[in-house]
């Protein structure tokens, strides 16, 4: 079955949440989810460095790998894609749009190192997306990926004044809080699937 | 076979072909060009632009004091930017306070140098220097804490000033992947310029670790200084000095100092330590008391066993303070040792009639 573009994107940001159901890119959605308007950033370069990554995966899984036999080698390089891309945006970034490169400086480089991204660009393959399905799907599941840290921020930002068991305090509550909001976004799955 | 030779070029021409994008780019995006950095308006050093302020200054020898090495943990490295050094980083947050950020105050480790800039750095960084030394000795003087002397290469020497301090550059060992600075404070009276000696306790961290377990008599140390503000203060203000542990070290080199002077000041030294095992150097201060007449000791043990058989004062530092200060309006008070113990002083003292600009602080972290 073919799937609508628009529908991938949706069910991208709803259904099939990056960290809401498949749980990749904790570990700054962990460490990174204190303020709103960090969050959002980091959101932000997670979209864009997501879009253009799964571009470039793409065209060289089905231009270069496929022809050649070689997709066993994918895990290899789409991790030195988006290392190099990373790299490539902080320069063009610092250069060119200093105000920018101060709200993303210090996350770009954690993006390498998102599993999200490497995610996107292995579920596109595994699932046999197109490439604008692969563009939409990237694009979505950047744009699931800001909503769920921006979402966690705020509920965090509240939860600052209240009182937390001492144990509980940081990620301890973050994971807890983690599990309540996926369970929340269960209730979108009915709408669409696209596994 | 074929197999093997085309994974192995086509991963190979596509990391090639990536790695010759990043190169281009860091030649024409990440270049710079020369840049001049303007220290307190009167010297000027051309420098690659794209690196850290930290690493360019130390291109150019001047020694900006950090303890990690330049990745934005321990904001030791502050320097006040006047022109250039863009926007302040959020990396920079936890270090600079509000009041230092309108001043202008930057960490240099995080500042990047990408246009001509104008900084101030206190004037005494430019005595600051890069020494290779021998270690000549290394002797216990308790359990935990080393007393290691240095003597430098080549008939180099060192000018300071007593209490001072200087950082050891811990080399890459067993147990630990990179160098890093941490400094330790100067025990010696500035007379000894060829040789220092420095107390240093263990605490299980990369530096003292090395120190402790793998430095010998007769390795190489490479070593940066002298750098802080704590320092001996001239006047004929009566002295309290109150230190802990390895805390003893810059306050030793300022006793001794005032002993080969003859500097006769009123002097009470208050040492804290938990038992007599702690406990060290008592001999020489001892000794001191009859170069200096009016110097005094003060000693407490916190926790004192029963092999210790102590009859002095019990409790700690803070305890001492407590009993024996009274007034402390034209008195000077040079505080040594672990923050907390340093926090909980200064209230102390201030509730004393201590003035705040009298009282002298090094926080050993």
């Amino acid at each position: 079955m073919t799937l609508n573009p628009f529908v991938i994107f949706f069910a991208a940001i709803f259904t099939n949440n990056m960290i809401l159901s498949n749980f990749l890119g904790m570990c700054s959605f962990i460490a990174v989810s204190n303020e709103i308007k960090t969050s959002f950033s980091l959101g932000e370069a997670v979209t864009f460095v997501l879009g253009f990554t799964s571009i470039i995966n793409y065209l060289i899984y089905h231009k270069i790998l496929v022809p050649l036999n070689l997709e066993y080698l994918r895990y290899i390089v789409f991790i030195i894609v988006i290392a190099s891309f990373v790299q490539l945006v902080e320069m063009i970034i610092d250069r060119y749009f200093e105000t920018l490169y101060y709200t993303l400086g210090v996350f770009l480089p954690l993006i390498t190192v998102n599993c999200a991204i490497l995610g996107v660009s292995l579920f596109m393959i595994i699932r046999d997306y197109s490439l604008i399905q692969s563009v939409a799907f990237s694009i979505g599941s950047g744009l699931g990926w800001t909503l769920a840290i921006v979402a966690m921020a705020g509920i965090r930002q509240k939860i600052k004044k209240n009182p937390i068991p001492k144990g509980l305090e940081g990620p301890g509550i973050t994971l807890i809080i983690t599990g309540i909001m996926a369970l929340a976004f269960i209730g979108f799955s009915g709408i669409v699937q696209i596994q | 076979m074929r197999e093997i030779i085309i994974t192995v070029a086509t991963i190979s021409s596509i990391s090639g072909v990536l790695a010759f994008l990043l190169s281009l780019a860091n030649k024409t995006i990440g270049n710079y060009g020369e840049k001049t950095v303007t220290i307190n308006d009167e010297k000027d050093y051309v420098v690659e632009g794209g690196e850290t302020l930290l690493s360019a200054l130390i291109e150019e020898n001047i020694f900006i004091p950090s303890a990690c090495g330049g990745k934005g943990s321990c904001g030791y490295c502050k320097v006040k930017v006047l022109e250039g050094g863009g926007q302040f980083l959020p990396t920079e947050k936890g270090y600079v306070t509000e009041e230092e950020r309108e001043e202008g105050i930057r960490l240099s480790c995080q500042c990047k140098v990408k246009e001509n800039m104008k900084i101030e750095i206190p004037e005494e960084l430019f005595n600051v220097e890069q020494f290779e030394t021998t270690v000549a000795k290394m002797e216990n003087l308790t359990d935990k804490i080393k007393l290691v002397r240095l003597e430098f290469q080549d008939g180099k020497e060192m000018d300071y000033k007593p209490g001072q301090y200087i950082q050891i550059l811990t080399p890459i060992y067993k147990e630990s992947f990179e160098e890093i600075y941490r400094a330790y404070s100067i025990t010696t009276p500035p007379s000894s310029k060829n040789a220092i000696e420095l107390f240093i306790g263990y605490a299980g961290g990369i530096c003292t670790t090395y120190v402790h377990d793998y430095l010998k008599e007769g390795d190489p140390l490479t070593i940066v200084g002298p750098f802080g503000d704590f320092q001996y203060r001239e006047g004929d203000k009566e002295m309290v000095m109150v230190a802990i542990g390895t805390g003893m070290a810059p306050i030793m080199s300022i006793l001794r100092y005032m002993a080969e002077e003859g500097i006769d000041r009123k002097v009470t030294f208050y040492f804290g330590a938990r038992t007599r095992s702690d406990q060290y150097m008592m001999d020489e201060l001892e000794e001191l008391k009859e170069k200096l007449p009016r110097f005094e000791l003060k000693l407490c043990l916190s926790r004192p066993t029963e092999e210790d058989d102590w009859h002095g004062e019990v409790g700690r530092v803070t305890d001492l303070l407590e009993k024996f200060e009274e007034n402390g309006e034209n008195k000077e008070a040079y505080l040594c040792g672990s923050p907390p113990m340093i926090d909980a002083i200064i209230p102390i003292l201030k509730d004393k009639g201590f003035k705040e600009e009298d009282i002298l602080y090094d926080k050993f972290e």
